[in-house]
């Protein structure tokens, strides 16, 4: 049996859930995800401006609390906090364990970076144009898989650090070199994409992004317990949480994350792997424990996804809010002034009603709000173009509506991303080995 | 007696660039037959057409007894370059829940 902890759920997420997990949870490894698609072409960004840079924002502060933790405990961390740049990242985790008088061996993973490899009539799966319709590619980078991350263990480095890596693989690599499974067994495969895809997200299995109150109650739910796997031989496992902290896990929270983004139940494909997620059973065990059984696959694709980031202009925004009576009339007259005075000269003009159908994009029922905020959005092809969609909305000040206040405006520069298929054979996997040492080692 | 979903299951949206995937998880696994029945896959492209512009296919997990929609077109052209509000549609959960059946 192994334990598998799962310790951020996504680059931004909480700290303290990993540390008590590498603390009490006896894991044989710990798993952080951080990586969401457009995280790699926005730290592709960073590194063309330093090359230093490009591995994730947060990995000093995780990597101070971890280190000390699991470098007594013996867990070995996976993560694809190395972004755009594994081998810096690698060289900066050495550095903080140098400085913390710590002996640790990182493993660098590199060789998704395919950017070099997109050829001009490549075609984008969402538009089946050649990627030569895409303007200003920025990066592009392959989801790898177990066959990236297997070499890495086998160096026996204390912590392995990746770029681009699907999710699941992150935690089925780990099954496979400790039971030592065949990777052509499509069932076992499947299991443990099944398990690592229910860990993949951290709280989101936990009782995180479930809780509806007098609906779906959680249990102290600001101490938010992360979970971890212990994993059977047989590609079953235990899902739970360290005791004492809050959160739960049970079947309907299984269901759900189980079911999370998932364009097809029956053939959830991955680099290692198609599984098959209505195969597979679940059953509550105990508080908070919830047991995986079962689970078939089939052989996986001949090629991989490749993400394609590109730049895609600005969008530029502007919020005011109104209350009291005749609020929503009020921001629809002030969204009436925006439109007539910015139609002409900002594509995508979008006016939302915050409060009233912002997030919906519609309304179900009657709604007659005591306060509403008028938001506007646009999209331009240059920063000072997306910035006048802000200063007409607080313009609207002296010269909207009665009663607007709070106005705030905002510019974002968008990174845009569009996927690719690539054979196999074109990727070239790298292990690459920083070490550092304890000071007195270094003196005997 | 007409009932809204919010009653009767939960739900957890999820997104893959322009596309939306709505879970639908009867609180009694009892209700599952009546709910995979009554909550069609018309019913929920006319209940989200100001929402999902293309297809909507449902697949069925008997495994779990649940249904998942998977919406086409549904997100504004996708995260990273939306201009709505919840980029992710990660609200979106709650418009399926919203709809109502006849229990």
């Amino acid at each position: 049996m192994i334990r598998i902890g799962s310790g951020a759920g996504f680059s931004g997420d909480r700290l303290e859930p990993a540390v008590l997990l590498a603390e009490k949870g006896d894991l044989d490894y710990l798993v952080l995800e951080c990586l969401a698609e457009r995280t790699i072409a926005l730290a592709q960004k960073r590194k063309s401006q330093n090359p230093l840079l490009g591995y994730d924002p947060l990995l000093e502060k995780r990597m101070e609390r971890l280190l000390p933790i699991i470098c007594k405990n013996k867990t070995r961390i996976i993560t694809n906090m190395g972004a755009a740049n594994p081998i810096g990242a690698a060289e900066k985790i050495v550095e903080i364990a140098q400085r913390l008088g710590i002996s640790i061996k990182v493993a660098a993973v590199t060789g998704d970076d395919v950017l070099k490899y997109i050829n001009a009539d490549d075609r984008v799966l969402e538009t089946n144009e050649p990627i030569s319709s895409v303007q200003h590619v920025i990066s592009a980078n392959a989801y790898l898989g177990v066959e990236a991350v297997l070499p890495a263990l086998e160096t026996g480095a204390d912590v392995i650090i990746t770029g681009r890596i699907a999710d699941p693989s992150l935690f089925l690599a780990p099954m496979i070199h400790h039971f030592g499974w065949s990777v052509e067994d499509v069932d076992l495969l499947a299991r443990g994409t099944i398990i690592g895809h229910l860990l993949e997200c951290g709280g989101q299995l936990a009782g995180g992004y479930f809780a509806d109150p007098g609906k779906k109650d959680i249990p102290n739910f600001a101490e938010l317990g992360f979970p971890f796997a212990e994993v059977e031989s047989d590609g079953s496992a235990v899902i739970s949480k360290i005791e004492g902290t809050g959160g739960l896990i049970n079947l309907a929270t299984t269901k759900e994350q189980l079911l999370y983004e998932v364009m097809n139940p029956y053939e959830y494909i991955t680099p290692d792997v198609i599984a098959d997620f209505t195969s597979v059973y679940i059953r509550e065990i105990g508080p908070n424990r919830v047991e995986i059984r079962g689970g078939r696959g089939n052989k996986k694709p001949d090629t991989l996804k490749v993400s394609v980031g590109y730049q895609a202009g600005f969008i530029g925004e502007g919020e005011i809010s109104y209350a009291g009576s005749n609020a929503l009339g009020r921001a629809k007259l002030a969204g009436e002034v925006i439109y007539e005075r910015l139609k002409e000269e900002v594509q995508d003009l979008r006016i939302d009603y915050i409060g009233v159908s912002s997030v919906h994009r519609t309304t179900y029922g009657q709604s007659h709000p005591y306060e509403v905020r008028l938001r506007v959005a646009g999209r331009a092809a240059t920063l000072e173009e997306a910035v006048k969609v802000g200063e007409e909305v607080e313009a609207l000040y002296t010269n909207g509506p009665a009663g607007g206040g709070g106005a705030r405006k905002y510019t974002n520069e968008v990174v845009g991303i569009v996927s690719t298929l690539m054979p196999r054979n074109k990727i070239d996997v790298q292990i690459t080995i920083r070490e550092s040492v304890k000071n007195e080692e270094k003196i005997v | 007696m007409k009932k809204k979903l919010y009653e009767l299951a939960h739900s957890r949206a999820g997104d893959k660039g322009n596309t939306l995937m709505l879970s639908l998880i009867p609180y009694n696994e009892k209700d599952y037959p009546m709910i995979r029945e009554k909550v069609t896959v018309e019913k929920v492209q006319k209940h989200l057409k100001d929402i999902v512009e293309g297809d909507i296919v449902c697949y069925e997990v008997p495994n779990i007894s649940a249904l998942q929609f998977v919406c086409h077109q549904a997100l504004l052209g996708g995260v990273t370059t939306s201009l709505g509000m919840d980029t992710h549609g990660k609200s979106l959960s709650y418009a399926l829940l919203e709809m109502e059946i006849e229990v």
